[in-house]
């Protein structure tokens, strides 16, 4: 099979044997879910219940806070204890339903099936997606819905199927297009239906040839869907590097994929579209790689959002050792965690335990401008430069040199011999900048 | 060799000098600039930092806008009285005298006194720190200590000390650049006449303040009453002190139970032992 790719990129030990060949198993209801009313890219959610209120699961507990936003639903059955900032993997303390479980999981009435794709129009897909609190599950949680409606000037003309996984560990979403291939082809056809396009492609690293055998096979019987081979190479997952890799074409800056006709959705979204049409029930779940050398028993599980990442590490057998870094995602650009006591949120792939060697920081040394990172960086940036004028606090310079098309992939680091904190810097101009624009209006 | 290979160049040569200095000598008086003296006068005034803090390209800048009569006499803050009073002098005005106001750090949670909440690695700035959870810090006002107002500030006034920043009053102009470039927004003007400082910008519950710093203010209200002059208000969970009341009679510093009060000039010498 031929394989496409983008340029740039870096090949990191992708450690995936962990937990490749284990089956994604349902993870134990928590006793207490945490649902934090900010999940998502945009506006935080409005609370439609106080403490004290019964709830029932995929129950809407908290309304889009606007346009760019998504509602949240309730992932048990039980009381709402408390409405109150909790600590969340972002690092910040954001306002959260607290709900202590009953142990029933009953579900809520309104928890209906929504017909077939076939029938349903597409606006209807997308109301159905929007209610169903759909946001992008690979990581970023962009809300689906607004991806779904593209601004009428813009002509999408193709879908494609987000399943490279390139983040180096993580293996949920390979288990899920190898366990719930024909979700993901449902999902996929529901979303080409609510964009009016007729051609769907299903991306997939070729390090994961089961993965494409099963979606060749289950996609068979649908002409309008493609699946195509990727060359195994971080990041051949981000949006842009995907789309550049597959058609050719390349994003403009500060443009939207819908800019060069497409709309790119991971596979764990597409098959959460299915069950949210197939069921109706909302995103009140998610499959989560727990995984690392600093886990004894890694594994894919599917877990409740809210669940605290520390129920599913002793689901997992506990730390191996002295963990040396918890991560949420994966290791090029999850979020390092202090607390064990934050819950799973709708962008959480994976929980990643490095030991304590492995999280050791390496010396910084001096930049011999050799032009590694200038290499590796798929986004045609000059990362030294920008981290230079970072670091002397010179944001405008490094606006020039196009800071904020910096997609924080962390190549740049990766490949830096000097070990110098590249994207870390670039990424602290790039919101100093973010914060001048706002300012300036 | 024949005179005439010197004597031709040189007339040529001396001649076209001639012309154009006559040229140029008309030009410079047919096309003068008009410019006014004061300019130069108040530049010499003015302390030619060139810090930018009045918000002009430098000194050259605001004196430029003073004599155009754009900025008032007493734009310069690092200047302060003495060059408000010189400018005045030149423009043939009374300057208004302004009382020099210095940065204040309201902090006093050093490495001993607040909690961590983890451990930080990486870049060693307090807006790198921040974007982190909001550094390691457990209290989420609290002075980072990376020193990015040390860095920022141009007359080398901020020092850190035992990871929290402290200004020195001598060198301080007043010209707010470290207020601005604070992450946490805990610097504070304040009259350099006022000596008495509330060392805290946590706006949590005294509770929680309790759990992760020592010198934490916790809402106690106690200064509020203790004050004679009715120039302490509470307000989210916080003292502040209305400096136009105060009369730096310290009768809160020795009542507040977490010594979140304290004479700036005590402070200052702690400090100092500490540093030592």
């Amino acid at each position: 099979m031929k394989t496409v790719t983008f340029k740039g990129g870096i090949h990191p030990s992708y450690n995936k044997e962990f937990t490749a060949s284990k089956p994604i198993r349902p993870a134990a209801l928590p006793q207490t879910a945490v649902i934090p009313l900010q999940q998502h890219v945009g506006a935080p959610c409005k609370p439609l219940v106080k403490a004290g209120d019964e709830v029932k699961v995929g129950q809407k507990i908290g309304e889009a806070g606007g346009f760019v936003s998504v509602p949240v639903h309730a992932s048990v059955s039980g009381k709402v204890v408390a409405v109150e900032p909790r600590l969340h993997p972002g690092g910040q303390q954001v306002m959260s339903l607290v709900i202590e479980s009953d142990g029933q999981d009953t579900v809520d009435e309104n928890v209906q099936p929504r017909g077939d794709i076939d029938k349903l129009s597409a606006k209807e897909i997308i109301d159905i997606i929007k209610e169903a609190g759909i946001a992008g599950l690979g990581g970023a949680a962009f809300p689906t819905h607004v991806k779904l409606s593209p601004p009428p000037d813009k002509k999408v003309e193709l879908v494609i199927i987000n399943g490279a996984e390139c983040e180096p560990y993580l293996t949920c979403d390979h288990r899920l297009m190898l366990e719930q291939t024909d979700d993901v082809i449902y999902g996929t056809r529901a979303i080409m239906k609510a964009l009016g396009v007729s051609k769907g492609i299903i991306a997939i690293e070729n390090n994961k040839p089961d993965a494409i055998a099963a979606m060749l096979k289950a996609t068979s019987a649908y002409a309008n869907i493609e699946v195509m081979a990727l060359k195994t190479k971080y990041p051949q997952g981000a949006e842009k590097q995907l789309i550049k890799a597959i058609t050719g074409k390349e994003v403009p800056s500060g443009g939207l994929p819908a800019d060069v006709g497409t709309v790119v959705d991971n596979v764990g979204t597409a098959a959460t579209i299915a069950r949210a049409i197939k069921t109706g029930m909302p995103l009140i779940e998610r499959a989560v790689t727990v995984t690392g050398r600093g886990i004894k028993e890694p594994a894919n599980l599917m877990v409740r959002i809210g669940t605290p990442f520390s129920q599913l590490i002793d689901e997992c057998g506990g730390f191996a050792d002295k963990p040396g870094k918890v991560i949420m995602g994966g290791p090029m650009m999850g979020i390092a965690q202090y607390s064990l006591d934050v819950p799973v949120i709708k962008g959480t792939s994976g929980i990643l335990v490095l030991t304590e060697g492995e999280a050791q920081a390496p010396q910084v040394q001096v930049c011999i401008r050799c032009a590694r990172c200038v290499e590796a960086c798929p986004a045609d940036l000059l990362p030294l430069y920008i981290s230079r004028y970072a670091l002397a606090g010179m944001y405008d310079k490094a606006e020039q040199y196009n800071a904020m098309d910096c997609i924080e992939c962390g190549c740049c680091s990766f490949e830096c011999p000097a070990k110098r904190p590249l994207v870390e810097s670039i990424r602290l101009a790039k919101r100093a900048i973010a914060a001048n624009r706002r300012k300036a209006g | 060799m024949n005179i005439n290979d010197i004597l031709i160049p040189m007339v040529t040569l001396g001649g076209l000098g001639l012309i154009f200095g006559a040229i140029l000598a008309f030009a410079s008086s047919r096309f003068a600039v008009e410019k006014d003296p004061r300019v130069d006068e108040v530049r010499e005034a003015l302390p030619g930092a060139n810090c930018g803090a009045c918000g002009y390209p430098g000194c050259d800048g605001l004196s430029a806008a003073i004599v155009a009569g754009k900025a008032p006499m007493n734009a310069c803050t690092v200047g302060g009285a003495a060059s408000a009073e010189k400018i005045g002098a030149i423009m043939g005005v009374e300057a208004q005298a302004s009382e020099k106001q210095v940065a204040r750090v309201l902090c006093q949670g050093d490495l001993e006194a607040a909690a961590q909440k983890y451990k930080y690695v990486g870049i060693e700035s307090c807006a790198a720190a921040n974007a982190l959870g909001g550094g390691s810090k457990a209290c989420g006002y609290g002075c980072l200590g990376f020193g990015d107002c040390a860095k920022a500030c141009p007359f080398d006034a901020i020092e850190i000390v035992n990871g929290v920043a402290i200004v020195d009053e001598e060198r301080c102009t007043g010209c707010t650049i470290c207020v601005a470039a604070c992450p946490k927004g805990i610097i504070q003007m304040v009259p350099q006449s006022k000596r008495v400082v509330i060392l805290c910008a946590s706006l949590d519950k005294g509770k929680l303040v309790r759990g992760y710093c020592k010198v934490g203010c916790i809402a106690c209200n106690i200064c509020v009453r203790k004050c004679p002059e009715n120039a302490i208000v509470l307000e989210s969970n916080l003292a502040h002190i209305v400096y136009d009341k105060c009369t730096n009679c310290a009768e809160c510093v020795d009542k507040c139970p977490t010594s979140s009060i304290k004479k700036y000039d005590d402070v200052c010498e702690e400090k100092q032992t500490a540093a030592l």
